[in-house]
């Protein structure tokens, strides 16, 4: 990075330190945090999108959609979330493959698990493995999505199905007094007015989403995690810039990033509570309207 | 081997009695009830001792940030944005870092006659090391739900006490401690299902697991592991961790009714676990 790089042993200790931490393998630590926020700007949508489904399936007047949403909820609820970030790409994974081998291979004659195996033909396999790493990564880092989806959809879900109760009942009959249908009231009266109730409950959970990125260390993916631990150990005199244990300090630098990350978000979403509850019959906005 | 077998060679496998070998080929289903059911054995003894010590430990760091004192009142807060505002993952590897870190032949105090030895390698052991964790992460999260309570502890009441002549502890123990306990306690038996579920975080973080004694989700993904099918162990173990979820809320259920026994019949509420309140 800087010319006085050349031969590291002789340096003191600052020029030392500037030259360690703007080496090619430190600076794809730094591009790893920024892995963890694109995980969150995609995966935050798309659960958001898996909850309001939850929840209106949770409120269907079909029986059998409504028993979906509820046990689905309640499942996710009940069991740790490690078991399904651990569970779902594999499942995720295996039930692609079936599928795509039953559509391809259509006259493949041996059964798929044999023993403790899981056979597909060549064709069906996912990612295909003349793919290029990249594509490999980029299957790993997906699967990852789905399975945070899955999980954050279902709180997204318990969120905003308790935020479409708390909308006062009154809402809801003087629509119907003026003879809008059932669609109606969910779109144009139902929707709109849940935002500001569910909003707590919103920012509480992408609290959690936060604090739920290091696990996709458990995942295979080479995240913040892996590069602390990988960066942080020992390092020999074989190396260019040895050192001694510094994964304390690795981590310890984690641990900042993420209150930092924490914190910035509970001052945006106190800003947002605000704008959203202007104009609306709460207390909040109620002392808006005064001052 | 029939099941009766199977249950006395691995149902205490996780803490190091019975067979040493874990089954390495033809499982059945009884060997996968038995031994991931054993690991629950763990993740009992992780939940209920850090929830025993977080208790008391909770409601200390409650009473400390509610003190007009800076100097007491500010590391209360301090403690408590450090633990709730960072993963809980990443605790586990800090902490196991900063115990391994510490002398390998323990620590020696010299007292100039005597030298004092205090041996430290066991907090590097995840019984030890990571109930450490687990108590202070959830004394942090279950203080902040207490110190919400002891907010809003009805200023009346509080009024009704220094009327009766209650002051210090007498006020604290008969009137402010009971109705703050009463108020959280629904939040409260949240934290305790969201602690049982994070047990399952102690093995897959830095603490080892000697000699393949691990907790149910361990022995899960050894399962799913050796024989790449997911759809047996993982189902398992999220019915140990439902009926599991089911006994914390029935056991918070009757603390809840024991607590709220002197009001009125129509008055008392039922607990319901809150579910908008994820921790």
């Amino acid at each position: 990075m800087f010319d006085f790089c050349a031969d590291p042993a002789l340096l003191d200790t600052f020029p030392w330190m500037a030259c360690y931490l703007t080496t090619g393998k430190q600076m794809m630590f730094y591009e790893s945090f920024l892995v963890v926020i694109a995980l969150l700007a995609v995966t935050a949508p798309i659960a958001l999108a898996v909850g309001f489904g939850g929840a209106l399936a949770r409120r269907s007047a079909i029986a059998p959609l409504r028993w979906f949403g509820i046990g689905y909820t309640s499942i996710v609820r009940g069991v740790p979330d490690i078991a399904f970030f651990l569970f779902v790409p594999l499942a995720l994974d295996q039930g692609l493959e079936y599928v795509r081998h039953k559509v391809k291979c259509p006259d493949w004659d041996m059964p798929i698990r044999q023993g403790n195996d899981f056979v597909v033909c060549a064709a069906a396999k996912l990612p295909q493995s003349s793919a290029p790493a990249m594509v490999h990564d980029l299957y790993a880092i997906a699967l990852a999505i789905a399975a945070y989806a899955f999980v954050f959809g279902a709180f997204a879900a318990f969120v905003l199905s308790g935020a479409m109760n708390a909308v006062p009942r009154a809402q809801l009959e003087t629509a119907e007094a003026y003879g809008l249908s059932r669609r109606q009231i969910t779109w144009r009266i139902l929707v709109p007015q849940m935002w500001v109730y569910a909003l707590p409950g919103l920012s509480n959970l992408w609290m959690v989403l936060i604090k739920a990125t290091p696990l996709l260390f458990l995942l295979g993916i080479t995240d913040i995690v892996y590069w602390a631990r990988e960066l942080g150990g020992m390092k020999t005199s074989a190396y260019a810039y040895a050192h001694g244990d510094w994964r304390l300090w690795y981590f310890l630098a984690l641990l900042v990033f993420y209150l930092g990350m924490t914190k910035l978000s509970e001052i945006a979403f106190e800003r947002l509570s605000q704008r959203l509850s202007r104009g609306q019959a709460t207390l909040a906005g109620m002392s808006q309207a005064k001052s | 081997m029939s099941c009766i077998d199977v249950i006395q060679t691995y149902g205490l496998r996780s803490i190091g009695l019975g067979e040493r070998l874990l089954p390495r080929s033809d499982f059945t289903l009884c060997d996968q009830f038995v031994l991931i059911g054993s690991g629950m054995l763990w993740n009992l003894y992780f939940g209920i001792a850090a929830l025993f010590f977080g208790f008391f430990a909770s409601i200390a760091l409650a009473c400390a940030r509610n003190v007009p004192n800076r100097f007491i009142r500010k590391p209360a807060d301090w403690f408590i944005f450090v633990f709730r505002g960072s993963p809980l993952f990443i605790q586990f590897f800090l902490f196991y870092q900063a115990f391994t870190l510490l002398p390998r032949e323990g620590l020696s105090l010299n007292l100039g006659i005597v030298t004092l030895t205090a041996d430290t390698s066991w907090l590097t052991r995840a019984w030890a090391g990571a109930l450490i964790v687990l108590f202070l992460n959830t004394t942090a999260y279950a203080g902040e739900i207490f110190y919400g309570a002891l907010r809003s502890v009805p200023k009346g009441d509080l009024e009704a006490a220094d009327a009766y002549g209650f002051s210090g502890w007498k006020k604290f123990r008969h009137i402010t401690f009971p109705t703050m306990l009463r108020l959280g306690w629904p939040a409260y038996t949240n934290e305790a299902i969201f602690l049982f579920h994070a047990t399952t975080l102690v093995y897959f973080s830095s603490f080892p697991a000697r000699q393949q004694n691990g907790d149910a989700l361990y022995y899960a993904k050894y399962f799913a592991d050796k024989t790449f099918n997911p759809f047996i162990p993982y189902p398992i173990l999220a019915m140990y961790f439902i009926l599991l979820t089911l006994m914390v809320v029935m056991i918070y259920g009757a603390i809840y009714r024991r607590l709220n026994r002197h009001l009125p019949s129509n008055a008392r509420r039922r607990l319901r676990p809150r579910i908008a309140m994820i921790r």
